[in-house]
């Protein structure tokens, strides 16, 4: 029996998973008092959007951006297919096209800030 | 035996003989059951009171044998460990153990899940040859307790009955044959993981499971297969990112 590959998407996902439930909640909330212009030194538009244009945290936000989404991609793709929907590879195509281009997506915007 | 302690249950039991039977059937048999029995113990008394043609498998009646895993109202349980005082309504239904196929009455077959479990080599490949005279093989309690929960499987095919992946896909080892290839891979004494590996870490293995989780529901005996294909998984990732990033790595 050959080893199988499936732990490429299985590391992103289990990678994802933990980043999503340890970091992505405290992340949405900063990101929101960001966006509504929170009056906390920490937490201005200016200072979040320094640390988006710093390298460090542009890599930090891409490695979280990327596993919360193949987390995502990988989550629905077992969801569907717990609902009854017997077509993985293609249902498989679709979820990862779309992470893969939100992925894509993040990289472009990261890099022009 | 008091009259007051006794209800009377009716038990609808599936039924099939190949010799007779095109399809299985229900029965229903009217048993006088004291409160603290369990099903086995009604089974047993359709047996020796009521209908001696009925078959099950039991050995032990106390939950160590592991044979008489069946379906209780729908439900993957020990007939030996399902007691009657749980089940209030009076009516309890039977049925063999699901995701098997049906010999004859409650008795299934389980070649697939023996050829599945010897395939896995659950037992102890010494990492050294060492002659008896050279002593006992030592282990710490922190290296015990990393398997000792496996170790309590009784291979009663619970978690099998239990899920749905294994339903879906026939191929897919399963929980409890995981778990006892991951019991021996975690003892210290043992040096067989590479050999397991090329089993479980194939795409019928371990990655077949989506986490249900039913598997450590109904297991009698608190293994926690899905707690163990979970670590499988952990384990079998890094396994791969070692050996296609860190080629150097492989011996």
């Amino acid at each position: 029996m050959a080893k199988s590959n499936k732990p490429i998407f299985w590391g992103l996902f289990a990678a994802g998973g933990t980043v999503t439930a340890f970091v992505t909640p405290a992340l949405v909330l900063v990101t929101l008092f960001a966006a509504m212009r929170f009056n906390m030194d920490m937490f201005t538009y200016e200072s979040i959007h320094a640390f988006a244009g710093w390298w460090l945290g542009k890599l930090i936000i891409f490695g979280i951006i990327l596993v919360s989404l193949w987390h995502a991609a990988h989550r629905l793709r077992v969801t569907v297919h717990d609902f009854g929907v017997r077509a993985d590879k293609q249902v498989a195509i679709v979820v990862y096209s779309l992470a893969g281009l939100g992925t894509l997506l993040t990289l472009i915007y990261l890099l022009r800030i | 035996m008091s009259e007051l302690q006794k209800r009377q249950i009716q038990l609808e039991v599936l039924r099939y003989n190949p010799e007779t039977d095109t399809a299985p059937r229900y029965q229903t048999y009217s048993v006088p059951c004291l409160e603290e029995w369990v099903v086995l113990d009604a089974l047993n008394y359709i047996k020796d009171h009521l209908d001696p043609t009925l078959s099950y498998r039991w050995s032990c009646h106390m939950a160590v044998c592991g044979s008489c895993g069946m379906m209780v109202n729908g439900e993957p349980k020990l007939a030996c460990k399902a007691f009657i005082h749980e089940y209030k309504e009076g009516q309890i239904k039977v049925e063999p153990i699901a995701n098997f196929p049906i010999e004859r009455d409650l008795v299934t077959s389980v070649e697939d899940f023996i050829t599945k479990l010897a395939s896995v080599k659950p037992y102890l490949i010494p990492k050294e040859d060492k002659p008896v005279s050279a002593g006992e093989f030592k282990q710490t309690p922190a290296e015990l307790k990393k398997f000792k929960q496996y170790t309590l499987c009784i291979n009663c095919m619970l978690c099998y009955a239990a899920c749905p992946q294994y339903a879906l896909v026939p191929e897919f080892l399963g929980p409890a044959a995981i778990s006892m290839a991951h019991r021996y891979n975690q003892d210290s004494r043992d040096g067989g993981r590479d050999q397991r590996q090329e089993v479980i870490a194939s795409d019928e293995g371990v990655w077949e499971c989506s986490f249900v989780g039913a598997c450590s529901e109904v297991c009698p005996k608190h293994v926690d297969p899905a707690g163990a294909l979970q670590q499988v998984k952990v384990a079998s990732t890094i396994d791969w990112y070692k050996e296609h990033l860190m080629p150097w790595m492989k011996k």
